[in-house]
Formats: C-alpha cells, structure tokens, sequence
C-alpha cells in the first residue's frame, strides 16, 4: 500500500475514535447542567448524587477525547503537510482560535467540576459545570467552522501558484459563517446530545431492570428522556436543513446520499439499495419517485444534479456514502420513534414497569454512536476526491517526505494501543457502571480508608 | 538582520510565550512523572499524581494551543516541522497518550500490578516526552536539513546526535529540579522531608547538564550568539538566568518554598528567552543551507491573518490568564486525598 491509503487509513481511524468521546461529553455535560441545576433549586440529595455520580463518567469520557484529540491536532502536519500549508492561513486560525477559547475554558473548569467539590461553594461549582459543559460546545464550534470550510470554502482567495498555492483569509466572518457552518453545527452538536443522552438512558434502564438503584435511575432516565426527544426531533430539522444546504453547495454528494446519477431525472429517495459503484446504479432498491427532488425543491417534477454533471474523477465513491448515509437516517428516526414510546409509557406511568423497552434502551446507546459515525463518514467520503473541496484533492494533500514505511509504524501502533485504549475504556465504564453512585446503601470505598489513613497520619 | 517590531515578531513572541507557559506549568508536571518511581509508597504516589491532579489537564492546552497558534501564524514551520520529524512526533503523541491516561486509570483499581503498570507509564511517558521535547529543541539549535521547497531533507537518526541528546537530558534535568520543588510545595511530612532532600541533587544534576549544553553551543554553535555580541545589554538574561536558579537551593534552605518555585520558573523563563534571542529571526534553521532556513516571514501566514489572529490573542489573553489563576489559588495548599481524587 502507498502513502497516500496508508494516510487516508490512519486519519478516518484516529478521526473516528476520537470521535467516540467527545459527543459523550458534550451530551452528560448539558445533562449535568440540568442534574446540577435541580439539586441547586430543590436541595434534594438525590440530584446531588447523581450529578457526583455522570460526573465520574464525564471525567472518563473526557480524558479519552484529550488523549485521543491531541493527535489530530499533530496529524494535520505529520501525515497532511501540504494541506497544512495550503489551508494553514484558514484552517490554523479557527484551530487556535479553539485552543484559545475552549480549551483552556475547558480544562480549567474541569478541574474546579471534578476536584472542587469542598473548594468552591455550591454555587460557583455549579457555575464550572455550566462553563465547562458550554466550552465543550464551544471546541465543536470552532472544529466545525474548520471542517465546514473545507467543505464549503468562503471568505479567502488563493494567492500563489503550483506547489506554492495556498489560501489566505479576506473575510474572518465569511469564513467563520461559511455557507454550511450553522447547519452543520446544529447537527453535530444535536447528534452530540444524542449520545449523551443515550447513555443515560442506557445505564439507568440497566439499573431498572437490575432493581438496584431504583429512585437514582427514574430520576436519571427521565431527564435524559427529555434531551432524548428534543434531541431526536431536532436532529431531523437540522438534517433536512444539512441535506437542502447541500443540493446548493455540494450537489456531487447529495447525488451520492441518494445516488442519483442522471441530471435531467427528478431525485428519487431511496429507503433502501445497494449501489453498483461501476455503473453508479441502485440495485435491489425501494425508492420513493421524485421524493428528493421534493424535499430540496417542494416540487417533485424539478430535475436534480446528478453525478453525471461531474468528470469520473470528482465523484465521490458512491456506495458507501449511499449506506453511511441511508443507515444514518434510519437510525435517527429510530431514535425518535423510541423517545416517543418512551415519552408516552411515561405518560401512561408504564414505563419503569416494560422489561422489552428497558433492554431497547439499554442497547439504545450505540444508536448515536453508529449514527454519528456514519454522518461523518456521509460528509467525509461525500466530498472526496477533495480535501478542499473544489480547490485541493486529498492525494495532493500529503506530506511529501513522509515515507510509507513510517506510516505502517504509526499506523500499527496506533491501530495496538488504541484497541488496549478502548478495552480499559469499556472496563472502567463497566466498572463505574456496576459500582454505582455513591450513596447511604454504598459502604465505604477504598479511598475513604486511605484517606482515613492519611488524616490519621 | 535588522529588528522590526511588526506582526511576524508579535507572532514570534505569542508562540514564544505560549511554548514558554508550557514549559513553566507542564514542565513542573512531567518533572513530578519524572521523580514518581522515586516514591514507593501507594500512597505517597497518589499524593505524587494528585498534587498535579487538577491542573496537568490545563498545562498541557498550553502546548495543544502552541500548536494551533504554530499552524495559524506559521504553517510552514508546523508542515515542514511535524512531517519532517514524523517518527519523533509519533513518539512524542503516544507519550502523550499513555501518560493522561496513566494519570487517569491508575487509581481507579486496587490491584498492585495495575498499578505498578500504570506507574511505570506514567514516569516512562513524562521522561520520554521531556526528552523529545529537548531534542526538538537542539536540533532548532543545530538547525536541520531543509531543501528549496521548505521539505525537511534527513530522516529520523538525522535528528539524533550528542547534541542534541544532550539538549534533550538537560530538559529532562531541568523539569525535574522544577517538579521536585513544586512537589516540596504541595506536600507536608515525611513526604515533603524526603523530596526536600531531594532538590539539592535535582539542580546539582541540571547545573552540570546546563554547563555543559552551554558550552558546546558557545563553541560549536556560536551562530547562537550573534544577537548578544551586536546588542551586549542581552547578556542581562543571561544574569537574570545564573541569578534565578543560584536562588533555588537559597530559598529551599530557608524553607520558602514558593519562592523557591517562582526562582525556577524565572529561570524557565530566562533560559528560553537566550533561545529565542539566539534564534531569531529564524524559526527553523536550515544546516547546511541557511538560505532555506524557515524565518518569521517565509514561513508566515498572511497579514491579515496575523492581524485576526493578534486580535484573537488579545481577547483571549485574558481570559486565559484568569482562569489559570483561578485554578491555582482554588487549589492552593497541600494535597488532600478524597473520593473524587486520582
């Protein structure tokens, strides 16, 4: 394999396990906001316990997304130099601009959240929990405003030529509202609440069916259950809105999500297929005639671009975003339709009593997780051959000193010492998750001794 | 090379600045990983890791926006830089990695070989990280192989030489004589007795590391120096740098521990500003080439972008002072153990 596969491997690897996390927190943080927030208002212990207890978790998610996230910081110019160079003017700015304002909010917070339980009063702790949950958001805005340029390039002009092209900002807010970063925002961060919200609801349902921690995991599962809904539906809102940006700005890669390959046809929404890549054609597929076309123009008679408006070589490959892109949706109504039944049986007061909608919820947290995966391998894949789209192809992109050799190396350590990451992750969430939250029933931990131990001293 | 105080020389302190915070706050921490298998009491490790426990989180975003701030105001330098040390860099990340999460996982089990493990990641990682840091550091110093088209022209053993080991040991010499008095300050009793014994050792090594660096750079790198010769009233950071750290061992004898680490920061500060005078106006010098050396305007990025930039820092600045210091003086004072610590 050549350098340019072995990059492409190694970034869509670290990319995507990095992205395991920082969804996670981004989602418990605004759940622990609320947690918090009600412990404040009513003073009732319980709430208290159970924001020490997603707090724990939060901290584990979180530490995940540091280790994992400095090495996309420093994969742009190991494996990526002369997309470094060619974007470093844009993309370097709204990177900083991260560090600068979110990261640092972040992190200090963090500690006052997680340590400062006797240091601060409750107030100012519940203040480090509002900060650090908003500068979670704030880092995915800056890295979407990144992103969304590179798929929608606005505010710059491209001075130089050949080898030393590069692009240089006109318009600092052009760039930053470029024409696809508020939909493409609105949509990580809900696919992000999402996945927070899904793991509470998926622990608390395990408790419930576990008969322990029975008030800890009502409370829990109904809150999560409200971020749920919420979540769930406006995920569809800001996905139609993604979707219709799209026909406009990237219109090669809404034909991909649907593979829709002739110009002068209406787009058919597909529920389902399998797509030839050879003749870009839908086989064993169910489809809704002129349904896109509706969608994007309120008028299913309206011709769509289709793939045959661009060369072979500016078309994405077309099967695997049609299926990242159609699994994607299925899952996100699936997660409407279930915090729906949740909402209802709630309702009724018959939720905490069906076992076989406890064990959906259960599973329900790898919904998000897939879902949000698959959206960014749609948008990703999508626009490929480009790194920048329209202006620079991804094997162009490359560091040209980079040997494949080195990237074997790091590929191989990187594919070993993620996998141990991931196992100690499941484990000490598994852990956490069996110990529970610390309560009247828990008897003392091994910490409370040593630290017995330590005053004794 | 006449000096103009424009944008590239702001962005060429900003970075400075930011690199030089990393120094000062993650320095103390790695030294504390440096000094952890010292201690071999449980216990006494967990007060070790949780003495850096709210804080070694936010030092490291001073290197993680060093970064960012590198990739905005100087592309070329993060593109050629990180590609062309692209072994030393994949090190430098798992380093990174192991670490947090040494410091994250350890504690959460009782068993003894986990921890061990753990411990031993933990103290490897921040050596090794340290060590990285200072061979980067010598070969900016040496200067490195750099073609016409700003590609870096060596490979990995390109980099390793005795210079710039020796960079690299007096880093890690360095970090622990400033983790060892941080240690001292955060700790009380026998804990704090044993590593008090300890700092005298600690900057006796760096003292001997420093000398030596210092000399081999006077003789064989004296392009280092050409700032100070055409402008003499530079040799004050020189001073300043002898002052500060024959300060550290006085102030620890009277038991002022924080002055003591003020001294050492001070001489953080010092030692990385003759860098930065000896290396200016180039970011990354080309050897044997110097005409292709990376420079603050090379290497830069646009004008304008400085300029959204500068302003980017100047709001931001602030704040992050604000919260830096915020988060000491909240958690000011010896090291307690509690539930929701390491």
């Amino acid at each position: 394999m050549d350098v340019e596969i072995l990059s492409r491997i190694q970034f869509a690897f670290t990319i995507a396990f990095h992205y395991i996390y920082p969804p996670l927190s981004i989602g418990l943080g605004v759940l622990l906001v609320i947690m918090e927030g009600m412990y404040l208002k009513t003073g009732n212990k319980l709430y208290e316990q159970m924001t020490k207890f997603w707090v724990k978790i939060f901290a584990l998610t979180f530490a995940m997304g540091v280790a994992s996230g400095i090495v996309m910081e420093f994969e742009f110019g190991t494996n990526w130099a002369t997309y470094s160079r060619f974007v470093g003017d844009v993309f370097g700015s709204a990177l900083a601009a991260e560090g600068i304002f979110a990261f640092f909010l972040e992190s200090g917070f963090l500690a006052v959240l997680v340590f400062g339980w006797n240091k601060v009063s409750p107030k100012m702790h519940f203040f480090s929990t509002i900060m650090v949950s908003f500068g979670s958001m704030l880092s995915a805005v800056w890295i979407v405003v990144a992103n969304s340029w590179q798929q929608t390039p606005a505010g710059y002009h491209i001075v130089g030529e050949g080898i030393n092209a590069r692009a240089e900002i006109t318009d600092f807010w052009e760039m930053v509202f470029n024409p696809s970063s508020m939909e493409r925002l609105s949509h990580v961060l809900s696919g992000a609440w999402l996945a927070g919200a899904f793991l509470v609801l998926s622990v608390s349902a395990y408790y419930l069916l576990r008969n322990k921690h029975i008030e800890f995991a009502k409370s829990s599962f109904k809150i999560a259950l409200g971020l749920a809904l919420f979540a769930s539906l406006f995920q569809l809102f800001t996905g139609h809105k993604s979707a219709v940006g799209i026909s406009k700005t990237q219109p090669a890669k809404l034909a991909a999500f649907e593979a829709h390959s002739d110009s002068s046809g209406v787009g058919d929404l597909y529920l389902f297929g399998w797509v030839n890549d050879q003749q870009q054609e839908v086989k064993l597929g169910f489809k809704i005639p002129g349904m896109l076309s509706y969608l994007v123009h309120g008028d299913s008679k309206k011709p769509l671009t289709g793939l045959n408006a661009f060369k072979p070589e500016d078309r994405p490959p077309v099967n695997i975003v049609f299926q990242s892109y159609h699994i994607m949706v299925a899952i996100g109504f699936g997660l409407i339709a279930l915090s729906l039944i949740g909402i209802y049986m709630l309702w009724r007061g018959k939720l905490f009593e069906k076992r076989w909608l406890l064990w959906i919820f259960v599973f329900s947290v790898l919904g998000p997780q897939i879902a949000n995966q698959l959206g960014w391998i749609s948008a990703e894949v999508g626009r490929q051959p480009w790194i920048v789209y329209n202006l620079l192809r991804t094997s162009e992109a490359l560091s040209k000193v980079v040997t494949a050799n080195q990237v074997w190396f790091s590929l191989i350590l990187f594919t070993l010492v993620y996998f141990l990451l991931f196992i100690l992750f499941i484990y000490l969430l598994n852990e956490k998750i069996k110990h529970g939250p610390e309560g009247a029933e828990n008897i003392p931990s091994e910490y409370e001794h040593q630290k017995a131990a330590l005053e004794r001293n | 090379m006449e000096f103009q105080f424009d944008l590239n020389t702001i962005w060429f302190m900003l970075i400075g600045v930011l690199l030089t915070g990393y120094a000062i706050l993650d320095g103390f921490d790695l030294g504390v990983g440096a000094l952890h298998l010292f201690v071999k009491d449980d216990l006494e490790r967990r007060i070790m890791i949780n003495s850096i426990g709210p804080v070694w989180d936010g030092n490291e975003v001073w290197l993680v926006t060093g970064g960012g701030a590198l990739f905005a105001a100087f592309p070329h330098v993060y593109a050629t830089v990180f590609s062309g040390f692209y072994i030393a860099l994949i090190l430098l990340l798992f380093g990174l990695i192991f670490r947090a999460i040494a410091i994250e996982f350890r504690s959460k089990q009782p068993m003894k070989w986990w921890r061990q493990m753990w411990d031993v990641a933990f103290s490897v990682s921040s050596i090794l990280i340290a060590l990285l840091m200072g061979v980067a550091l010598g070969n900016i110093i040496t200067g490195i192989p750099i073609d016409a088209e700003k590609e870096f022209a060596g490979n990995f053993f390109t980099l390793i030489s005795p210079y710039t080991l020796l960079v690299g040991i007096t880093t890690v010499a360095l970090f622990m004589m400033h983790g060892s008095i941080y240690v001292v300050m955060k700790t009380e009793g026998e804990l704090q007795k044993k590593i008090r014994s300890w700092v005298n050792n600690n900057i006796i090594f760096f003292v001997i590391c420093y000398v030596t660096t210092t000399m081999y750079t006077l003789i064989y790198y004296p392009h280092m120096v050409q700032h100070f010769k055409d402008a003499p009233w530079l040799f004050i950071i020189a001073v300043l740098n002898m002052l500060a750290i024959a300060n550290i061992p006085r102030e620890i004898f009277h038991g002022r521990d924080f002055r003591a680490f003020l001294s050492s920061c001070a001489s953080i500060v010092a030692l990385l500003a003759l860098f930065a005078v000896g290396l200016f106006p180039n970011i990354v010098l080309s050897n044997p080439n110097p005409e292709y050396s990376l420079t603050i305007y090379n290497a830069a990025s646009s004008q304008k972008t400085l300029n959204i930039m500068l302003i980017v820092a100047i709001i931001g600045i602030p704040f992050v002072l604000a919260y830096t210091v915020s988060i000491y003086w909240i958690f000011r004072g010896k090291v307690k153990i509690d539930t929701m610590s390491y």
